[in-house]
């Protein structure tokens, strides 16, 4: 390695001697920092330029006016109410809700199950221990939008339909959704029913948000496992010896010495992958699930409206991204221990 | 009782509940096993893939110019060979002092393996069959060549040899791309693996550079260029890249003057590269910060200049520290350009669309993806195993250990 | 909100104007190349320069622009941009086209990316207004209607059996919108399922995940034709909107969009006058011979200056139809009798027949 090689000290010999200003160490930062800001600053004011003088050609000037015009569209699957002649704005807003209902149950699920892998990646029992490393190794390397497509176009869509769903009390699994027996209007529990060749139900999940929300869990939970594994393995030997001779079995060690202990390593790695899951909800619409994405790119086309549409976009994941980062750092804090 | 049943019993079925979840785990994957084997020999219909296999393998590709791609084919497998051969030429005592250690000779049989079986499975012609053979065959004699006879060349022979790779790689754009008196191919016939692979390599290979400039910005004492850094790498790493591309594709031709925006594919490219580099950035950076201070004052106090340290003496060692991650981050970067095809790019999953759109092939969907997934799965593995054999062989322990 | 419409000639003198004042001198360099005389546009000799048109297509549309086993394109909507290919180099091969999805197929346009849109586009208002998305359309090449076609084995006889069903769409496009209203008109509550391309929306109808996919009509004909089983689904009678599906440029420059408008009447034209491949020979000889024939001489450019007017080669006429044929040739070979599609001519016939197909005319 290179750390022998050495060269003659030149500010040995050069001592005493007069520093020209072009080597005066106070100087040459500044003139870095000028020459690099000077070159960015011509850069972004050339890009803008354009933008300004194309955008004014094509009769695109930014504006938001057209937010409050009526979409035209529908979206078949929102929490918000929406419909085609509400505006725009509650197009992307009934996006951005259905975004975090993805966002929010992947998170869940995918802690659940990373969390429980990364625990079997220590247990006793070597077929478990090494059918996790298996289901991590074999994840990990396939891209999420190949997961994607193959769970949609593959799995779910091949689901019976119709009188012939797989049909369990109070759920019913179809080609259209996963319908579950609540209560419906009037406090009157009601299960899954055929209307018209269409099943309904209280509680309703398309295929869309299933295929979506199946391969987000089964990509985001193997980098978990991975955290969650990581964090195990960084607990002293000592603890579980410890733990054990206190006869606290397997699952009580765990739970109760080593993942407290653990979640220090834990949380800061989950914040990322929790910000990776946010981003790759955006996939959602190769498998046709309405998501903030989504409904800006019909929005776009509809409108036009190129710059505008980015800049709601980039802003809307930003914010999101600050978001779950601030609950983990909060999270962080607490876990951390109070030593004294 | 036998010693190999006590070690299954302590393994499998050390407690009850141990048992239980041995022999659950046993019926799903049973079960699982047999559908999948019953899928692959007696539903599925793999004509999909023999039928397609130059689509997916180049795209588009004009069928007169693919002797272009058979030769940098054949490039690549002599620059492996070489390189192989000569990363073995001197025998270390750790490996039993041989020329071909046991991995060597299982990779060598994998891959002849390799070359006889699948060009067979994918129904190709028996010239084509050749041919592929042809080049395995260069691959193994010159590794076998480079191994005994590499020692023998004159040393100033041997240091130039590794400006070998970035040569191969612009004779292949070449290749690729044409010019130089070869007929152009453009870039909108690109497609299949060879779109994924060019795309991939030209973001990891420049994403490299970029990414230990903006490591070093975030970690400069000055503060624009501090700022400047952590606002680039945090922005890019907030941003969806589906929405990135987006915008490359949609407002790159406002924000540049008409007819300057690059095209489409490179577009793209450019689109990743940028991406990747901010990703890069946070690799090298937890790299540097894992090098003691006293490192870059030691290299400064034996009159080293600011960049000479920093060169030879902190970065050698950040990166040995942030390899794993780099090399996860080329990882998903080959996976990231799946979402190509959602840019309309012909890239691996764009072809794959396409071909499920021929009335011939309706409906062969999981055909087509298992075999995509597969061919992923062997890359991005391939990379991850490399990257493990390169640490190894850094580590300054297993270093000193070797002499 | 205030829009300005600014011509590219103004924007261009603006930037000439200012090109002085920035420092960078390959904006220097791009702004200069932007001058030009006579009628030369800016995007006609940017076409010129670059020795090919470059022409946005769907791709994977059965008798409208789709790709065969050897990689080649045809259908109706390639043969518009082979047209204009050969009226502009003499050689409909001087293209390259761009696979578009419906999302992106405007923003390619406005930023320069494609020459010219030839990808089922219906003319609407908003996307011609300089207001809206600022396109130029030429003539329409196909008169279609949105339909909706049903598998038979679903009962489904008319729109309102939908109600409630997923119905298969793909987004960004005016079928979406047209879908929305219809249903709202009726009070039709339904599920639309959007997906960003054609193949997606058809791959989930076919899986059944819909029970209706919702087109233009000759676009589901095209579609049902490549099925494994085409007589296992309907088109119902019920015709949703108009969609005039047709050719467009940018707005900004009238130069070009005239040269494409021109050469799409020229196909009319050419068919109107009975001249076709086969005869185009004949007739050009026959012009020259026979100097009465004022018509046929100036529109087989013989006589007169249309090609120097449009910014075309005189012969322009000659090499657009010795290339690809008239319209009803067009027609046939790709969504007519002589293709798998088999559709009628319906309004699609000469205006003489009772149909909708009408060339201004040539003088």
């Amino acid at each position: 390695m290179g750390v022998t090689r050495s060269s003659l000290p030149r500010s040995v010999l050069g001592a005493g001697a007069p520093v020209p200003w072009w080597r005066n160490r106070r100087v040459i930062p500044w003139l870095v920092q000028g020459a690099v800001g000077l070159t960015v600053l011509v850069l972004v004011a050339f890009l803008l330029s354009n933008l300004i003088r194309n955008l004014t050609a094509a009769g695109l000037l930014l504006s938001w006016g057209w937010l409050s015009q009526p979409a035209g569209f529908d979206i078949a699957e929102t929490i918000l109410p929406f419909q085609a002649s509400d505006p725009y704005w509650r197009g992307l807003l009934a996006g951005l809700v259905n975004t975090l209902r993805v966002v929010v149950t992947g998170l869940l699920g995918a802690t659940l199950l990373g969390t429980l892998l990364g625990m079997a990646s220590f247990s006793g029992n070597v077929l478990l221990r090494n059918l996790t490393r298996v289901y991590v190794e074999v994840v990990r390397n396939i891209p999420l939008l190949l997961q994607l497509v193959f769970w949609y176009f593959v799995v779910f869509l091949s689901l019976p339909n119709g009188t012939a769903a797989i049909q369990l009390p109070g759920v019913v699994l179809a080609k259209s959704g996963l319908y579950i027996a609540g209560f419906a209007e009037g406090l009157r529990w009601m299960g899954p029913h055929l209307v018209n060749g269409v099943w309904q139900a209280p509680l309703r999940w398309s295929v869309e948000f299933g295929a979506l929300l199946t391969g987000l869990i089964a990509y985001s939970s193997a980098f978990i496992a991975e955290v969650v594994r990581g964090g195990i393995a960084a607990v002293p030997k000592g603890q579980w010896e410890a733990a054990s001779s206190l006869g606290l079995s397997w699952i009580q060690t765990l739970r109760q010495v080593v993942l407290p202990q653990a979640l220090r390593v834990i949380v800061p790695g989950l914040n990322t992958q929790y910000i990776s899951l946010a981003k790759n909800s955006s996939l959602a619409v190769a498998v046709g699930f309405s998501d903030l994405y989504s409904v800006a790119e019909t929005t776009l086309n509809q409108t036009g409206r190129a710059v505008e549409v980015v800049l709601v976009l980039l802003g809307t994941y930003l914010a999101l991204d600050l978001f779950i980062s601030l609950l983990m750092n909060g999270l962080n804090r607490l876990v951390q221990i109070r030593e004294r | 009782m036998n010693p190999l049943l006590r070690r299954l019993r302590h393994d499998l079925f050390a407690t009850p509940a141990d048992g239980l979840i041995t022999l659950a785990l046993l019926g799903v994957i049973g079960a699982g096993a047999s559908s999948f084997l019953r899928w692959a020999f007696s539903q599925a219909r793999w004509a999909v893939i023999q039928a397609n296999s130059t689509l997916f393998a180049v795209g588009r590709y004009p069928i007169d110019q693919q002797w272009r791609l058979w030769l940098l084919t054949a490039l690549l497998a002599a620059a492996t060979g070489i390189t192989w051969g000569m990363l073995r030429s001197h025998p270390r005592p750790d490996r039993g002092g041989t020329l071909w250690p046991r991995n060597d000779r299982i990779a060598v049989g994998l891959l002849v393996a390799l070359s006889l079986l699948l060009p067979w499975m994918l129904g190709l012609s028996p010239s084509v069959q050749l041919r592929w053979l042809a080049i395995t065959a260069v691959l193994v004699l010159l590794r076998w060549l480079a191994g005994r006879f590499g020692p023998l060349l004159p040393g100033p022979f041997k240091r130039l040899l590794p400006l070998g790779l970035p040569l191969l790689y612009l004779i292949g754009m070449v290749l690729i791309g044409g010019g130089l008196g070869l007929a152009s191919v453009s870039p909108s016939e690109w497609g299949g693996l060879l779109l994924t692979l060019l795309q991939s390599s030209f973001a990891i290979l420049l994403c490299f550079p970029l990414g230990v400039l903006l490591a070093l910005g975030r970690r400069s004492e000055l503060p624009l260029l501090r700022w400047g850094s952590v606002l680039y790498i945090e922005f890019i790493r907030g941003a969806p890249l589906i929405t990135l591309l987006f915008l490359g594709q949609n407002m790159l031709g406002f924000l540049l003057p008409g007819g300057l925006a690059p095209e489409r594919v490179w577009r793209a490219a450019w689109v990743l590269t940028l991406f990747a580099a901010a990703y890069l950035a946070e690799a090298v950076r937890s790299g540097l910060a894992a090098v003691p201070r006293g490192q870059l004052e030691a290299a400064r106090s034996l009159g080293m200049s600011m960049p000479q340290a920093f060169a030879s003496v902190v970065l050698p060692q950040a990166m040995r520290v942030a390899l794993p991650s780099m090399v996860g981050q080329f990882i998903s970067l080959l996976q990231d350009t799946t979402l190509l095809s959602l840019i309309g790019l012909m890239e691996l999953l764009g072809t794959a669309r396409t071909v499920m759109a021929n009335p011939a092939f309706l409906g062969r969907n999981a055909e087509v993806y298992f075999t995509l997934a597969v061919l992923f799965w062997c890359c991005c593995a391939a990379l991850g195993l490399g990257s493990r054999a390169l640490e190894r062989r850094l580590d300054p322990a297993a270093i000193a250990r070797s002499g | 909100m205030r829009r300005q419409t600014v011509s590219l000639l103004q924007a261009a003198a603006a930037a000439r104007r200012a090109a002085p004042l920035l420092i960078l001198p390959f904006l220097l360099a791009s702004c200069a190349s932007e001058g030009g005389g006579g009628v030369q546009s800016t995007k006609m000799a940017t076409i010129k320069a670059r020795g090919k048109l470059i022409c946005g297509v769907d791709g994977s549309l059965p008798g409208f622009s789709f790709v065969g086993p050897d990689g080649s394109y045809s259908g109706l909507d390639v043969d518009v941009c082979k047209a204009m290919a050969a009226a502009l180099f003499g050689d409909p091969g001087k293209v390259e086209y761009r696979n578009l999805n419906s999302s992106e197929r405007f923003a390619a346009l406005a930023s320069g990316e494609v020459d010219l849109l030839s990808r089922n586009t219906t003319m609407t208002l908003s996307r011609d207004a300089a207001g809206g998305n600022g396109l130029s359309f030429a003539p329409p090449t196909f008169y279609d209607g949105q339909g909706v076609m049903v598998p038979n084995a679903s009962g489904i006889k008319t729109l309102k059996d939908l109600a409630g069903k997923p119905i298969c769409v793909e987004s960004g496009t005016t079928t979406e919108l047209n879908l929305a209203d219809r249903m709202r008109e009726r009070s039709i509550p339904y599920t639309p399922l959007k997906f960003q391309t054609g193949d997606q929306t058809y791959a989930a109808y076919l899986q059944g995940r819909c029970v209706a996919v919702t087109s233009d009509r000759s676009q589901l004909a095209g579609k049902r034709s490549s099925f494994p089983s085409p007589d296992a689904h309907t088109l119902l009678p019920d015709v949703m909107s108009k969609e005039p599906l047709t050719p467009a440029t940018v707005n900004a420059d009238p130069v070009w969009a005239d040269a494409v408008r021109w050469t799409v009447n020229t196909l009319f034209q050419a068919e109107e006058l009975g001249i076709s491949k086969a005869n185009i020979a004949a007739k050009v000889a026959e012009a020259r011979a026979n100097a009465n024939q004022a018509d046929l001489r100036r529109f087989l450019g013989v006589e007169g200056e249309f090609g120097k007017q449009l910014g075309l080669p005189a012969d322009f006429v000659p090499k657009i139809i010795g290339a690809v044929g008239n319209y009803g040739e067009i027609f046939d070979r790709n969504v007519g009798p002589g293709s798998r599609l088999k559709l009628d001519r319906g309004v699609n016939k000469q205006w003489k027949e009772g149909g909708l197909i009408y060339s201004p005319p040539f003088r």
